[in-house]
């Protein structure tokens, strides 16, 4: 509704003539959508519309895959619905944004604790993205142009790196792992860690669930080229800070972290380095300092990094990043502590375990696949093709696990199976009975 | 001046101590290799209701449009309708997996299709991809896809060209891409150069990046001259609709004969920005572009939405299918706003930019000509040479007012840049009082606007030493101090930092 009061202020008739200075060539006559409806009619559109949706609220969810079921306290939920956080933008003017940057310089630092990296950015969009820029970051360090990766690697994560390295130029080569137990390969790895390799990706646990126990033997394998451990958070309640193995950058999927599922988004990408990598690093990034009377303070630094100042020569184009996701994750580990992450990750294990036994027992089903510890997701092999399964479970009101042949195209008969601390004896007879009917 | 914030004294959470009270069944302790093991954790137990009144204190200290005015030029701060937090917290948006079979997320799917053809629609673009998760996001993904065309079709173009006024990110997105950059001068009118940029073009040309209206808030007339130039030299044009929320229903990318565009759904379509993020920043492309859109695709065949994978796809930019739940608050404000709504908040947006620049006529000055659609830039020049104060020093005066300053430095054509975007959901009562505010203080007493501010939880903060120290985590902070922990014993005036203060350099002597 125009305000006739500014009109008239203006000297002008009618708002028209402040586009006057769109040419008749250019113009259009009006949106071609419905006209607006009110804030009863859209609660019930789109509440209607989404209703058709299966969700793991009321139903069992043996998904992983980087994003998990997990138990969010109920006061994450209230500190991140401050509206004081959610409704301010990037904390470009320090003053009288204390609150955020302090905030979010607690998550870089509860990060450091958890991967053992000094320098932790603010956050980037999620695991893929960081894994991304984490190559492209390594180029950046040595300018070397291989990049190697583990042949099990989530499918959305191969495709998004690809992406992010061509424009570098840089090339991806795969190190095959073990097929009977998931690990990587390392004589294969030492054989392709030659002089031209700029990083190495790992994952602890990787991609099909297994503690990979050489990882910690990575670091001197692979000459002077740069180790990047893609971490999952919650198991570093139990597992070794990667820092303490050799890595130099960690990236990882923070979504676990007080952050629900939001079918795939936003996520929140994990990203840290040791200290003296720091300028090469993307991301905004919170630093502490003092302000004119000697008050400790926080202020985002090493902007000279960025694009708005450093243009084509940035580190990254990131501005827009996850920081809401980021402040979820400080107010997750605030709440559960030392205590409550180990005691997360342990049950996430016991979860896995109860499930490993369940689904051995169900018969044509192949179960453990793999001969390695793992964390909380492991593959077993189906009678049927797994993605009938998916379906078939669906119909049973049970939201299955992954279907491999995506991802790792030599396991296409096998499902991917998580468990977290959500997981119930219950659920897991549910789908154990489910799975007895159709095998 | 009545504005206060709040300034509690609160350690950081690593400095707290405590007992958790959280808790979980308790379970066996499953195998864990040696190698691998964590021999220690450092990050306190706390009780809840401390760690909840840390962070409610912290928000205090903070600052959102919820609190007030909100400026700050090409980022669009409008309010954030409260319904689309309401939508985005159904457990059928945030409890449904990203993996699950296409049967089970027919709605997530629906919606997407539907948000899709609306940003069609509203953009005159053919095909939307909501993969990209930010505005920056969604312009390497349209630069991956202007390079996907381009090889499609055997040709090796490797540059591309942008305005000096664009947004940073333009040029940072394009680079990582892989394009060489030629930037081109802006004309004295404040608008693209068309001599410059006829001589910018050649067979090279990947594209031309560009937001209409441009960052100084004028509208690139010329455009469809533009287009035509770039595209004869076999050229893309790509759309930075940083900016869309100037001209919704009054023109769009797709007849100002763009290819590329991206959208900012956190700005135009005023889903909050969480200070920082999340956005989203799907991408639009005409229909001979479509085959290169991120994959998958959605499709509708008999009555059910599904996943499509499409060979020339350039991929995946992400994991899964975009930030859903700013996908589900942005489909919210479209259906309530339709057509009328959204024309008319252009309409708002650029009746108050026109306005509140009428009101600071009088003291500020704007380069560059009168008119201006969502957003202007004026100069502190002139109040800088006669009185000292910068353009920064005003922003920092701003806030002790209770209000956010405008984006400052940028564009770095206008000297002294201040660039206020005040949008459509600003009363003028709102507008006259920032007004009022910024007129005072181009002829306040310039040794309190230079310290200033005063009224917030910090005074004015030392940039410099941050980027000297470099202490980005609490970690890093203890490694500095040599381990010396005594030296960081949290007290009860934590803010003056005692504890820090060898590192600060602030201790006493």
């Amino acid at each position: 509704m125009t305000d006739e009061r500014m009109l008239k202020r203006l000297g002008i008739g009618s708002v028209e003539e402040l586009f006057s200075d769109i040419p008749s060539s250019v113009r259009t006559d009006g949106i071609g959508i419905p006209p607006g409806m009110s804030e009863m009619e859209v609660i019930r559109e789109v509440t209607d519309m989404l209703s058709a949706n299966v969700t793991a609220y009321d139903r069992p969810c043996f998904m992983g895959g980087g994003v998990y079921r997990r138990f969010i306290p109920s006061a994450v939920k209230a500190i991140v619905s401050r509206s004081e956080f959610v409704t301010s933008y990037t904390p470009y003017q320090a003053e009288i944004s204390q609150g955020m940057l302090q905030a979010l310089f607690e998550y870089q630092s509860y990060i450091a604790e958890l991967t053992g990296m000094e320098a932790v950015n603010s956050s980037n969009y999620d695991a893929a993205n960081a894994l991304g820029e984490a190559a492209t970051m390594c180029y950046r360090v040595n300018r070397r142009r291989k990049f190697l990766i583990p042949q099990v690697i989530s499918c959305d994560k191969r495709s998004t790196l690809r992406n992010y390295v061509s424009g570098a130029g840089m090339e991806i080569v795969e190190y095959a792992h073990d097929p009977r137990t998931g690990e990587a390969d390392m004589e294969d790895l030492k054989r392709k860690a030659d002089d031209d390799v700029s990083g190495v990706y790992v994952e602890v646990p990787n991609f099909l669930g297994v503690m990979d126990r050489q990882a910690a033997e990575m670091k001197a394998a692979i000459g002077d080229a740069l180790l990047v451990v893609g971490a999952d958070p919650i198991s570093l309640g139990i597992l070794k800070a990667p820092g303490d193995y050799g890595a130099d950058i960690v990236i990882g999927e923070g979504q676990s972290l007080g952050s629900p599922m939001n079918f795939g988004g936003p996520m929140l990408g994990l990203f840290g380095c040791r200290q003296e990598l720091v300028r090469k690093m993307p991301g905004r990034v919170i630093g502490l300092t003092r302000d004119a009377e000697g008050k400790r303070a926080f202020c985002m630094t090493l902007q000279t990094r960025e694009q708005h100042i450093r243009r084509s020569k940035a580190t990254s184009n990131i501005c827009t990043n996850e920081a809401l996701m980021a402040v979820a994750a400080a107010a997750y580990l605030a709440i559960v502590g030392r205590d409550g992450l180990r005691s997360v990750a342990r049950s996430n294990m016991a979860s896995a375990r109860k499930l490993r036994d369940a689904l051995a027992s169900v018969k044509g089903v192949e179960c453990p696949v793999l001969d390695a510890p793992f964390f909380n997701e492991l593959p077993a092999r189906l009678p049927i093709r797994p993605e009938k399964m998916s379906k078939v479970l669906m119909r049973k009101s049970i939201i299955g696990g992954i279907p491999l042949a995506k991802h790792v195209p030599e396991m296409g008969d096998c499902m991917l199976f998580a468990a977290t601390e959500m997981t119930t004896d219950r659920e897991i007879e549910m789908l154990v009975e489910a799975m007895e009917v159709v095998s | 001046m009545s504005y206060h914030q709040a300034d509690y004294d609160v350690r950081l959470i690593q400095e707290m101590k405590g007992r958790t009270d959280f808790s979980l069944p308790p379970v066996e302790e499953g195998f864990v290799p040696e190698e691998l093991r964590r021999a220690s954790l450092n990050i306190p137990n706390l009780e809840e209701n401390e760690v909840v009144r840390h962070y409610t204190n912290l928000s205090q200290m903070n600052f959102g449009v919820d609190n007030g005015f909100y400026p700050l030029g090409s980022c669009t701060m409008k309010y954030n309708p409260k319904y689309a937090d309401v939508l985005a917290s159904l457990p059928t948006v945030t409890d449904v997996h990203p993996a699950e079979d296409e049967e089970g997320v027919q709605g997530s799917l629906r919606l997407m299709y539907e948000l899709e053809r609306a940003l069609a629609a509203i953009s005159g673009m053919d095909a939307v991809s909501l993969q990209p998760a930010a505005g920056a996001h969604g312009e390497f993904t349209g630069m991956l896809i202007a390079k996907a065309y381009h090889d499609s079709i055997g040709e090796k173009r490797t540059e591309v060209i942008i305005p000096d006024a664009a947004h940073g990110t333009n040029p940072a997105s394009a680079a990582m891409a892989g394009f060489d950059v030629i930037e081109i001068p802006s004309s004295p009118e404040g608008r693209v150069d068309l001599r410059a940029l006829e001589s910018a073009v050649s067979p090279r040309t990947a594209a031309l990046m560009l937001t209409n209206p441009n960052t100084l808030g004028i509208f690139e007339k010329d455009i469809l001259k533009m287009a035509e130039t770039v595209h004869g030299a076999g050229g893309l044009l790509y759309y930075d609709g940083a900016n869309l929320n100037a001209v919704m229903g009054r023109t769009n990318p797709g007849v100002m004969d763009f290819d590329i565009m991206h959208f900012n759904l956190h700005k135009t379509f005023a889903t909050p920005h969480g200070g920082g993020g999340p956005g989203a920043g799907p991408v639009g492309v005409k229909a001979f572009l479509e085959p290169f859109l991120p994959s998958p695709r959605i499709v509708l065949t008999d009555g059910a939405y599904r996943f499509e994978e499409r060979p020339r796809s350039i991929g995946k930019v992400r994991s899964f299918h975009g930030n859903f739940a700013v996908l589900v608050r942005a489909y919210a404000y479209i259906l309530r706003c339709g057509s009328d709504g959204l024309k008319a908040a252009s309409e708002g947006a650029v009746l108050n930019a026109n306005y509140l620049r009428k009101r600071l006529a009088p003291k500020y000055d704007m380069p560059f000509g009168e008119l201006r659609k969502h957003e202007f830039v004026v100069s502190a020049k002139r109040i800088k040479e006669e009185r000292g104060i910068s353009a920064l020093d005003i922003s920092k005066r701003l806030l002790d007012h209770g209000t956010m300053a405008p984006t400052i430095y940028f564009p770095s054509l206008v000297e002294e840049a201040l660039m206020i975007e005040p949008t459509e959901t600003e009363s003028m009562e709102t507008l006259d009082r920032f007004a009022d505010i910024m007129l005072h203080i181009a002829d306040e007493d310039p040794e309190v606007v230079k310290d200033a501010p005063h009224n917030t939880s910090v005074r004015r903060v030392d940039e410099v030493h941050a980027a000297k120290e470099l202490v980005l985590s609490h970690l890093r902070l203890r490694r500095r101090l040599g381990g010396d922990l005594a030296a960081m014993k949290a007290d009860g005036d934590a803010k003056n930092c005692s504890f820090c203060a060898t590192l600060i350099g602030t201790e006493k002597k």
